[in-house]
């Protein structure tokens, strides 16, 4: 590792490195499992199972990389798409990180906010998960009580109601155009629901980022 | 060996690498830190991102644990505390174990007896989210530098870059919760849920940052997302009760 590497190149530096071991060790862990218990995979259903799941999981985790690397930060997206949910936890952490502290997320204030936040949200994540392994028994019937379960299945909208409050205030111009957008295909299109709203964020930001270009340009924003 | 989705191995395994996990993120955390002291940003902006971040993330992450409990009744507990814990999403992994035991006709409630259909489901849920492992440490630092190259051209088409971004994911989210307001002419009121829980969140949200402008109260803006969070969590229920669910049931 050189000395002189700048802030930015050494969380690529040490980024990659963490990103490349953490990837070699989940791939292990089926392949230990299947060496340690002498398990063969049912070849059939491992090849049904792919061709259900992993098409669509590439495809939208493709297309996320580039969606969401330019929000997160360089630091932010090495920790978030190691620890996982992202658009339903990271991301709206770091948002709101950056926006009360008024920095950008291109800017090098917004990488370091981003990042704190996002760590320390996947640091109370994993203790909150360790202690639920922990006493999973006794915390069970609560978390599955039926009258907790509106609460935690309606997250995302409460979630997104709070969030986009703060930011359609400050750019209601920009909003108009992909809100509506969004309203008429999620309403008039029955195959876009809470299972494909992952699909929809990239096209909300292509379309957005395209508007937002010609606004400016025509000096509207 | 003889096979247990609780055997003591895949704990040692899954904790082996939920400590490296836990330490990449302690790693970073020290160094933007150290990062933040150096650009000046101020300590008091620094705990409160820490504070604020902290709190925000308790109400999802307990909402992440109903994951594990789902997944835990066919797959044990030291599996989904891996896949929950590590890049997982509460929402792709219980479809991709879902798509996985369907052609071993194993049952989502009923626990995996036989080694060759758990190592079935977790390579399906492995290699489902590989793509991940393997582009971030490739292509993260061309996307991001590319970015940071529009701000340094144009510094005003930067800020609205970044905006736009931001505007246009919270567009798609918001657009998400409408989608089943159609089925309110032939009876199905559930539809209306998401959209009064966000509306509750927005308004508590609203509320908040006026009060905490006028007067001047500051740990108002920095708690704000997680009150109007939990807000909008809490209405869910009555709003469920009222309109009879949260969902139009599928036919």
């Amino acid at each position: 590792m050189k000395k002189n590497m700048s802030y930015m190149d050494s969380v690529h530096y040490y980024g990659r490195i963490w990103g490349l071991i953490l990837g070699a060790l989940i791939i292990a862990v089926p392949l230990v499992l299947c060496i340690a218990f002498s398990a063969v995979p049912k070849w059939d259903a491992l090849v049904k199972g792919l061709i259900a799941t992993l098409p669509m999981y590439w495809a939208v985790g493709f297309i996320e990389i580039f969606t969401y690397v330019p929000m997160l930060g360089a630091g932010g997206t090495y920790l978030s798409f190691v620890t996982g949910n992202i658009s339903n936890l990271k991301l709206p952490c770091a948002v709101d990180a950056m926006e009360r502290a008024g920095v950008k997320a291109n800017s090098e204030e917004g990488e370091v906010l981003s990042t704190i936040s996002i760590a320390v949200s996947s640091i109370v994540t994993t203790a909150i998960i360790l202690l639920g392994v922990l006493f999973i028994v006794p915390i069970q019937p609560i978390l599955e009580n039926p009258v907790l379960e509106p609460a935690f299945e309606m997250i995302l909208p409460a979630l997104f109601g709070g969030l986009g409050v703060v930011f359609i205030s400050k750019n209601v111009k920009l909003s108009i155009a992909p809100i509506i957008l969004m309203l008429v295909l999620f309403i008039f299109i029955p195959a876009l629901n809470k299972g494909t709203v992952g699909i929809m964020v990239p096209v909300g930001v292509l379309f957005t980022l395209g508007v937002a270009r010609i606004m400016y340009k025509k000096g509207w924003l | 060996m003889e096979f247990s989705v609780n055997h003591p191995l895949i704990f040692i395994i899954v904790g082996i690498i939920v400590a490296f996990v836990l330490g990449q993120s302690v790693f970073f955390l020290v160094r933007a830190l150290k990062r933040a002291k150096e650009l000046g940003i101020s300590s008091s902006t620094v705990k409160k991102t820490v504070s604020s971040s902290a709190i925000f993330t308790i109400a999802p992450a307990v909402a992440i644990l109903v994951g594990v409990v789902v997944l835990s009744k066919s797959l044990g507990v030291a599996l989904p505390w891996l896949r929950l814990s590590v890049i997982g999403s509460l929402s792709y992994e219980v479809i991709a174990a879902q798509n996985a035991m369907e052609p071993l006709a194993q049952d989502m409630s009923s626990v995996v007896t036989d080694p060759s259909v758990y190592v079935t489901v977790l390579w399906v849920m492995t290699l489902s989210i590989a793509l991940g492992l393997i582009l971030v440490p490739i292509i993260t630092k061309k996307v991001q530098t590319g970015v940071s190259k529009i701000g340094m051209k144009d510094k005003k088409w930067g800020e609205i870059f970044s905006n736009a971004m931001f505007l246009g994911m919270i567009s798609a989210f918001l657009g998400y919760v409408f989608c089943d307001v159609t089925y309110i002419a032939d009876g199905h009121l559930q539809g209306l849920t998401p959209v009064c829980v966000m509306v509750v969140s927005a308004v508590v949200m609203a509320i908040l940052g006026i009060c905490s402008t006028k007067f001047k109260i500051r740990w108002m803006t920095d708690y704000a997302l997680p009150i109007s969070l939990l807000c909008g969590m809490a209405s869910a229920i009555l709003f469920s009760n009222i309109f009879g669910g949260y969902a139009v049931p599928t036919v």
